[in-house]
């Protein structure tokens, strides 16, 4: 495809686009599929065909509409009217009030906070296309960044304006995007590697699975323009088996770009070559550490090794690979069209640029939020997730999965970045927030995550092994009121050890969901050993 | 792409089921690289069920990786399975947002109903309870799938209803 074929392609899409009197999309995402949102869109199609509205009206199926628990949802053109709830039988009376308003029962405000509050840079145009659909993708602009790097800019101009953007690492650690891309570029040896990690374990997180299943081809584009910069031709894409439609959509659009000659050899007539293959992840959560995730790509047990050397200069199959977050990729192509100090006055001084979260748990309003790095937690909870429901009482957000922990309400007006969620004992992580209101018990949720963190220890290192092992029966004993006093030293003793001598991230964190909840509800796990005194007392004096 | 690679000579396959054929094809589209091993993994149990000894002997010998390697593989990974699946499946998410709303609750409530623990089938064959770590679908919490159809917004009622009318059908 020359870049001429491109812009006709947009500028044809467009066209049909706007002569559309009504737009209706569909949420396809396995969140609104799982209530069987497929139905609804062939519901919609057959009273489309059956009033003859073909010319006028069209159904999309598109990605992610945010609100995913009042799935099916239903918008109009660009999201200024929503629909939830949808049903097949309803599809008639939605066909009826377009033009007007929405029929009440279905009728879910656009302008609400959940939707104003945020910020989309990631997510800038999911929900109004299809995105099994190339020129669809087109027609919003998909490849237009790619067209730009390889047609117009050095490897090392796009580096640049990834360093200027202030880009940092969506999987969670933070890492500057642009440093490392320009390690990869740096580093001696052939072939190189680009891979996009999309194997996202953590429980309570869907943003990667999102934005995979609602607009794959910019993960592509993004991961060809860091092939272009670092010098790779060759991609993997590793992607859990557990989300088979994000599976199927990668496939679906690697095949299309393919096809469109979007991906392959010489890309817009220029001398840069790339292909992406696509390889399953097997449901092992530690295969997210980096080094993991390469070993397994290669077929082995998903068993991490020290670094250095980091995959920068020894990576897949002993090769330079660049290996970044799914959410990261996604980023590339907006910073690379508009310039990475338009991206870098997004965001916090050392945070740039937007988060995806998966806001879930005790909140009213749940779903996929996109917002400015900055905003504070009580901003997202209570002003986008619209507060605790049935009337209970905020008790912590937890953030990071497994190696992050659980704010209390005094750090609620904290910004959302980096540094101040890790100065608060949690992390960015990969973007799960879990609210948890005052029928959670903290003991028992930093017991859930150690029997988590304890099961998907590979079992390499013995302090990992072993101590989230042990850790989990102090836990399990506390909970079950069996413990004693000095558990507690135990515990703390036990964290600096696992944190300290662990061999990968899985290890080094896994303390921190108790860590925080014994540094803010220490009174949880004593009430818990007390009324174990309470019940040993009795027992003698019985 | 490995499309290069030399076609070898075809080792027989454990029977003359011809699901194996799909197998083939994959081991084939990669050319019989061992670096294959998950993918293949994923074609046997994707066409059988699950993973059993002739599967992984001969999944061995065509990417000629040594057994012990193949079974370590099969193992180390949650989404493989050895044993045969029932015939319908309850998957209880212990996401945190479906375990913070109280999807514990429901994967007891099953096991204790059909007198299997987790990962467990029952006797007869025909149930399976399972539970995942996560299965994407926070924002429906607890979520229960149910021979691949989600449940959202769960409750222990529901599903047990649900699974009586599954079983008895």
């Amino acid at each position: 495809m020359t870049p001429e074929e491109l812009t006709a392609i947009a500028a044809k899409k467009a066209d049909e686009h706007a002569a559309y009197q009504h737009v209706v999309n569909v949420c396809m995402e396995s969140g609104c599929m799982s209530s069987r949102s497929d139905a609804v869109a062939t519901a919609l199609d057959g009273e489309i065909k059956k009033r003859n509205l073909g010319g006028k009206c069209c159904i999309k199926r598109v990605g992610c509409l945010c609100s995913c628990a009042q799935g099916p949802m239903v918008s109009l053109g660009t999201g200024q009217t929503m629909y939830k709830g949808v049903s097949p039988a309803d599809a008639a009376d939605l066909v009826d009030s377009l033009g007007s308003a929405p029929p009440a029962r279905l009728a879910f405000p656009a302008d609400q906070p959940f939707f104003s509050r945020q910020r989309r840079v990631v997510r800038e145009f999911a929900g109004t296309f299809d995105p099994e659909d190339i020129e669809e993708s087109i027609r919003v602009g998909a490849y237009q960044a790619l067209r730009k790097a390889v047609t117009e800019m050095t490897p090392a101009e796009v580096i640049q304006e990834i360093s200027t953007s202030g880009l940092r690492g969506r999987g969670g650690a933070g890492f500057p995007t642009g440093l490392k891309w320009s390690t990869v570029a740096k580093a001696s040896g052939s072939p190189k590697y680009v891979v996009c990690n999309g194997d996202e374990g953590d429980p309570g997180a869907f943003m990667d699975r999102s934005v995979m299943e609602g607009d794959p081809h910019r993960v592509i584009e993004g991961m060809a323009i860091a092939a272009y910069a670092v010098g790779a031709e060759h991609g993997y894409i590793y992607v859990r088996a557990e989300y088979p439609l994000a599976v199927k959509r990668i496939n679906k659009a690697i095949n299309q770009a393919n096809r469109a000659g979007l991906l392959g050899r010489n890309i817009f007539g220029a001398k840069f070559s790339f292909d992406i293959e696509v390889r399953l992840g097997a449901g092992a959560f530690v295969c997210g550490e980096e080094t993991a995730l390469l070993t397994s790509i290669a077929g082995n047990r998903g068993v991490p090794r020290p670094r250095p050397p980091f995959p920068a200069n020894y990576g897949l199959f002993g090769k330079p690979t660049l290996l970044n977050n799914v959410e990261t990729y996604a980023n590339i192509a907006p910073i690379i069209t508009r310039g990475g100090a338009w991206f870098a006055t997004i965001g916090t001084a050392k945070s740039k640029g937007t988060k995806i979260f998966a806001l879930t748990g005790k909140v009213n309003n749940t779903g996929l939020i996109e917002v400015e790095m900055g905003i504070t937690l009580r901003e997202i909870i209570f002003d986008i997730g619209g507060g605790i429901p049935d009337g209970r009482k905020f008790k912590a957000a937890q953030t990071g999965g497994p190696s992050g922990g659980c704010i209390p309400e005094q750090y609620l007006d904290i910004p959302v970045d980096y540094e101040s969620l890790a100065s608060v004992g949690s992390i960015m992580g990969s973007g799960g927030l879990i609210v948890m209101d005052d029928t959670s018990n903290m003991v028992d949720v930093a017991r859930f995550f150690m029997d988590f963190c304890m099961s998907e220890s590979c079992g390499k290192c013995v302090p990992c092994r072993v101590g989230t092992y042990q850790m989990h029966e102090i836990l399990r004993r506390i909970y079950d009121r069996q413990g004693r006093l000095e558990d507690l030293t135990l515990l703390r003793e036990l964290c600096d050890m696992l944190k300290a001598t662990s061999l990968c991230g899985l290890g080094q964190t896994a303390p921190n969901p108790v860590l925080s909840t014994l540094k803010y509800f220490e009174n949880e796990y004593l009430d818990l050993i007390a009324a174990a005194r309470q019940t040993k007392g009795n027992e003698v004096h019985a | 792409m490995t499309a290069l690679a030399t076609p070898k000579p075809t080792l027989k396959a454990p029977s003359d089921d011809k699901r194996w054929r799909i197998v083939d094809a994959t081991m084939r589209r990669h050319g019989y690289d061992p670096h294959a091993l998950i993918e293949s993994l994923h074609s046997v149990q994707q066409v059988f069920g699950f993973l059993d000894e002739p599967a992984m002997r001969y999944v061995a010998a065509s990417l000629k990786v040594p057994l012990s390697k193949v079974f370590g593989v099969a193992t180390f990974y949650h989404y493989f399975t050895l044993k045969p699946q029932g015939k319908h499946a309850c998957v209880v998410c212990l996401g945190t947002a479906c375990y913070i709303k109280g999807s514990g609750a429901i994967l007891k409530d099953v096991s204790e109903r059909h007198g299997i623990l987790d990962g467990q089938t029952t006797p007869d064959g025909e149930l399976s309870l399972l539970s995942a770590r996560c299965i994407g679908a926070c924002g429906l919490a607890p979520a229960v799938v149910l021979d691949g159809e989600v449940i959202g917004k769960a409750s222990v009622d529901q599903v047990s209803l649900r699974l009586e009318r599954i079983l008895q059908s």
